[in-house]
This record gives C-alpha cells, structure tokens and sequence, in this order.
C-alpha cells in the first residue's frame, strides 16, 4: 500500500508535466484558432498514453545510468521534489524543461547520499539540451522554407492551405503527444522502474503487458489528465507570448519537433543507423520544451528574424537555467527530511569491500590504487560513508569515484544460468555466450563486475562492444547484463 | 479527409459564384447604360432587373459564405481579410445596381455629344471593377499575381477620373440649364465612385495580401 502513495508522486510529476507540456503539443494549434483546446486535449491524452506504453522504454535506461535511485522512498521524494518545481514554473507561467529537473533532482538525491554522478552519461544529456534546440531550429528552417517555395508554386486555393494545415496540425499534434509520452515517460515514471510492484500481466492469449508498460500507462494517463485539467491555462499564458504564431508556422513547429524527438527516442533508427555504420543519436529523454522553443526561433530565422520576442526568449532560458537547480537544491532537502523526520530509507544500504580482487580490478581500470593501501580489505556500508572514506585519503574526480564505487559495491550474485535462459529472450544469445553461462552454473560472485568478467573470459562475444558505431550492440549487452543482475539476485 | 476537401471544395465554388455575380453585374451594368443611351428601353428594363436579381443572389451567398467561415472556424487568420474583402466587394456591386436604379427613376435627359464620353465612363468604371475581381481571385489562389490586377485596376480607376472630369468641364461649358448641368454631373460622379468604391477594395487587398505573405 505504502508503495502506491510513493508511486503517487509520480502520478503528480505526470500531472504537472502533462499541465506544463500540453502547449509543446497543440500550442501552435490552439494559439492560431485552428483546433479546438477540446479536441488537443483528448487527442493529445490519448496519443501520450500509447506513447509512454508502447514507445517509452527506450530512454529510461540512459536516465537510470545517471544515478539510480534505488530505495522507494528515494524515488517518492525525488519524483515530489521534481513535481513541485514543475507545478510552481507551471504557476510562474515559464514553460520548464522536466527532464532537466528530473536531473536535476537525480544530481540532488546524487549528493545527499553521497552516490556517485555518472559524469559520462550527464554530459550526453546536457549535450543533447543544446543539441535538440539547435536541431530543431535547423529542422523549422528547412521545412518552413520548403513550406513556402511549395505554396508558392501550387497555386493551392486558401481554404485548401487551411484544410491541409488543419490535417497536419492534428497529425502532428497527435505524433508529437506519442513522442512527448515516449521520451517523457521516463522523466515520469523512470525512478519508480527498479522498484515496480506491479507484476507482468497477461490476459487470455494476448500479448503480456510488463510491469513497467503498466507502470507507464499510469504515468501517461497522468500526463493526459494533465493535460486536460490544466494544459490550457498555460496555453493561455505561454502560449500567447511564444506560439504568436500563423498556422503553417505552427505546423512547421510542430513537425519539427516530432522529428528531433523522433530522432532521440527511436530504438528503429538507432538500429538502422547502426546497421549502416552511421553514428547514432544517443537515446536520451529531451525536453519537448526547448525543442519547440527551438522550432519557433528556426521559422524566426526563416522569416528573416522577424517576430522572435527575445526578451521572453531570455525569460524562458533562465528559466531553464534555474529549474535544475531548484530540483536539486528542493530533492536535497525533501530528502532530509524524509530520512530524518519521517525516518524513511532514501538510499538502499549498500556495502563496499575493497578487497584484493578489487584492488586488482581498479588498476586494471587504470587507477592508482596506493592512497587505498591502508583501506585493503576494509568493508564499508552506506555511500557517504564510503565516499567520506575515499575522500580522507586523496582527492578523487566524479569519474574516478564512479569507478570506486562500481568496482567496490558488494552484490550477492548466484549463477542460475536456466532461470536466465526463461527470461532472456530466445535470440538474444550466441551459442558461445550460452556455453559461457552454463559453465558457471552455481557460482556465486560477490561484485558485477566479476561476473562480467568471467563471462567475458569464457566466450569473448559477452565483451560490451566500444567501437564508434556500435552504440545500439553495447546497448543491448549493457540490457542482457541487467536482466542478469536482477535475475542472479533474486535467487 | 475526402468529406473536408469536399466541404472546403463546395466553400470555395461558393466564392468563386460570388465573384462571378459581381463580374456579371458589371457587365449588365454596362449593357445596361448602352441600351440607356441608345433608347432601347425595354432592354434596359431587362438588364435592371437582372442585375437585382444578381444583386440578391450575391447578398444571399455572401451571407452564406460568411456563416460558414464563421461557424466552421476557417482560415482563423486570414478570416477577418476575407470577410472584409467580400463585404467590400458587395459595396461595389450594391453601388453598380443603385447607379443603374438611378436612370430608371431620374431618366436623366442625355447630351447627344456626351454620349460617347458616358460609354467610355462606364467602360473604364466596368474594367476596374473586372480587374479587383481578378486581383480578388488571385488573392485565394496565387497571392504573387494580385499586384498585376491591382495595378491594372488603379490604371482604369484613373481613366474614369479623367473621363469623367472631361465630361464635367464639357457640360459646364454648355449653354444650358443648370440643373441639368447638375442633373449630368451627379450621374457622371455615381458611375466615377463605382471605380473608386473597387480602388477601395483593391486598397483593402494590397494590405490583406502582404499580411498573408508575412
């Protein structure tokens, strides 16, 4: 029970997103009078639940790497510190990038339990801030400029333009809700996925629905009901400063921002780029928001530079400035209080040995181990105490202490190599890497990566590919790897 | 999506027959004012009425239009240009039916020398209201070609100008009454304010246009 009233602060992120980001779906519309807020709103609704069930695995799995957050409660307070930021840039009227406050918050429960921040995979998310905004504008630019040179030569009747317009500014509506559902749900719901009470389910020969599509549905359905509630109090409001815009300046928006997220939501192109040897777009959830804001100045530009407010441009980019931080600073302090007051657990206790085999394997990795000599063979429980320990003997950087605290964490790991086989699918492995599995059988392991290693050891195609272009092979190792942790933990 | 292009298709004919009833009554007007001038009265009585008639009919599919535009909440931005340009439009044509109306009740005594200079009046009056009309087309359909008709429509509007101040200094010039001097100037000065009521319109256009360029 206790759970659901964790999981409800997710329901309230959903809520305030959904509330916050309706105008990035159907703001142009709306604001141009060509749709009804009625009609976005249920369109929207329906489209982001089928984006967040269908679509919305993808990026979860980047955001887990960032620091996951692996006690309840610490997904509850985390997830609430978030929604609060959200609700109150909401009631501030700036349009809030929730996945940068997710990140935010992730860094701020990072922090106050001492946990390590994945430098690697938060410079890939900042990266794509920039990088959506600018991709987006380029993407508006282009498609207004085809736009009009189009028109231009149809000779197409007005109410025709208006009619076509009309189609694409509902289809593109509804693709945009499937993308913002696809690439938000993780911002949504991505905390709660290592803690899911909800179990697969499955009814009379269909297909079975996972615990986390389940999970998902609940955050989508929040998300539309948001939307509807509230989403056009802020198109009023935001909508009326920003989205000034004609309809086909809308649709091009519009069509722009359903491309970027495609871009950086979709597991087909990843694999197709893959396949071609191309380099991939890293899968990562991106703000709808800056990629929209993005999309208006790209037909600002096309337009010659005409009709960009650059003064609410340098509203909405401080706003995207503060709300991270706000999240952390808000998550840190929740945090405090949910731990010390209403005595909850925000971080699981882990232990850290530094063993000899770890000692091995952290040169391996190419640190210098001699500052941890007086540590050999200490065991350590708790994150800030074992980063407080580490701190006493040398400065460390965060990608050295991501590195510690991989290296050092102590998991009970049992072979169960048939119990993987049920769960892995049937073609995820090689006969080799079944051989491998089987021929550890039984074997316990005290770290991950002792597993990996051994694996690793016993057929070389349990190697996580690190070539350039490889991206999507790694992926998926780094996912057969994690169905292995939690299924060997279990037993 | 067929059963909105068709909607929008049967909206557009709509326009397209609103257009051409103004066109047709230019030229009924024109038609009219020649059998005027020549005597033919029973074709003159013909040509008044069918031009009330296209004049009602235009009224009842302009309503018709705006309703539809209004209730269907079409081209949202460009809708307020639209309305004004048809309701303008329906200004010139009201103005061609109450100038023809005006010879059937005053029977204004025509100057045989003048008469010639009346026709060539009502030619360059007709020709800018044909030239907004086209200039209005085009506005629906290839926004680039409006300026080519609005620039021949201010060149005829022009023409009525120096035709009709021809006429007026001719007639004041003449040995006769002066309230038929002024009976012949009131009737030169309503076939002039038809061009000038279309220049109007083509005013209205040149604005509607370069707002939908924007």
């Amino acid at each position: 029970m206790i759970i659901w009233l964790f999981i409800s602060t997710g329901v309230f992120l959903g809520w305030s997103l959904g509330a916050n980001h309706a105008v990035n779906v159907f703001g142009t519309a709306v604001a141009s009078r060509m749709v009804r807020f009625r009609t976005a709103a249920v369109l929207s609704g329906i489209f982001v639940v089928l984006g967040a069930v269908l679509s919305g695995e993808g990026t979860t799995r980047t955001l887990n790497t960032l620091g996951a957050v692996n006690a309840i409660a610490g997904c509850f307070t985390v997830a609430l510190a978030v929604g609060l930021t959200v609700a109150w840039m909401t009631k501030l009227t700036l349009p809030v990038s929730t996945s940068q406050a997710v990140v935010g918050g992730i860094i701020g429960w990072n922090l106050f339990t001492g946990s390590p921040t994945d430098t690697s995979s938060l410079s890939k998310i900042v990266s794509t801030w920039v990088i959506g905004p600018v991709l987006a504008a380029f993407f508006a630019f282009a498609l207004f400029w085809l736009a009009t040179g189009f028109l231009k030569n149809a000779r197409m009747h007005i109410l025709h333009v208006d009619a076509w317009t009309r189609v694409g500014l509902i289809i593109g509506g509804a693709l945009a809700a499937y993308m913002l559902g696809a690439n938000n749900i993780a911002n949504v719901m991505g905390m709660f996925v290592s803690a899911s009470p909800l179990a697969d389910f499955s009814f009379l020969n269909m297909p079975s629905v996972s615990g986390t599509q389940q999970l998902f549905l609940i955050g989508g359905l929040a998300i539309a009901v948001g939307m509807y509630t509230y989403g056009e109090r802020v198109m009023d409001t935001v909508g009326r400063d920003l989205y000034k815009v004609t309809p086909l300046a809308g649709l091009v928006v519009v069509l722009a921002e359903t491309l970027v997220l495609f871009l950086v939501t979709s597991e087909w192109l990843e694999g197709v780029l893959a396949g071609a040897g191309l380099p991939t777009i890293p899968l990562v959830p991106l703000s709808s928001t800056q990629v929209v804001i993005g999309a208006v100045i790209g037909v600002g530009l096309a337009k010659g530079g005409r009709g960009i407010n650059y003064r609410v441009l340098l509203r909405i980019a401080w706003g995207w400035v503060i709300a991270p931080v706000i999240a952390g600073i808000t998550a840190f302090i929740l945090l405090f209080f949910v731990q010390n007051v209403f005595e909850q657990q925000v971080v699981r206790r882990t232990e850290y040995r530094l063993d000899a085999a770890v000692m091995e394997e952290l040169s391996r990795r190419g640190l210098d181990t001699t500052a941890l000599a007086s540590l050999s063979g200490a065991s350590i429980e708790g994150a800030s105490e074992f980063r407080q320990i580490l701190e006493k003997q040398r400065s460390w950087t965060e990608a050295q202490m991501m590195e510690l605290f991989t290296a050092a964490e102590v998991d009970s790991i049992r072979v169960d190599s048939l119990v993987a086989l049920t769960r892995l699918d049937s073609a995820a492995l090689s006969p080799g890497q079944r051989r491998a599995l089987f021929a550890i059988h039984g074997t316990a392991f005290a770290h991950r990566w002792q597993l990996n290693r051994t694996l690793q050891q016993g057929d070389p195609a349990w190697r996580i590919p690190d070539a350039k272009g490889s991206e999507a092979a790694a992926k998926r190792m780094r996912g057969i790897y994690s169905t292995l942790y939690t299924v060997f933990q279990k037993r | 999506m067929d059963l909105l292009l068709r909607k929008t298709r049967n909206l557009e004919r709509q326009i397209d027959e609103y257009l051409d009833l103004v066109i047709r009554g230019a030229l009924e007007f024109k038609e009219g004012v020649k059998c005027y001038l020549r005597g033919q009265t029973d074709d003159f009585a013909r040509h008044m009425r069918d031009l009330e008639t296209t004049e009602s009919d235009a009224d009842t599919l302009r309503r018709s239009i705006e309703t539809r535009l209004y209730m269907e909440t079409l081209i949202p931005e460009s809708r307020g240009d639209v309305l004004g340009l048809l309701e303008s439009s329906d200004r010139v044509l009201n103005r061609i039916a109450e100038t023809l109306a005006q010879f059937d009740v005053e029977v204004p005594t025509m100057i045989e020398e003048l008469k010639p200079l009346y026709l060539d009046l009502t030619d360059a009056s007709m020709a800018t209201v044909e030239c907004m009309v086209t200039a209005v087309r085009a506005y629906f359909r290839q926004p680039d070609q409006v300026r080519d008709s609005i620039t021949k429509a201010m060149f005829y509007e022009k023409q009525s100008d120096t035709v009709g101040d021809r006429i007026k200094r001719t007639v004041f010039k003449m040995d006769i009454d002066l309230s038929r001097k002024i009976h012949m100037r009131y009737f030169t000065y309503h076939v002039e304010a038809i061009a000038d009521e279309a220049e109007d319109v083509c005013d209205r256009l040149a604005i509607a246009t370069i707002k939908r360029s924007l």
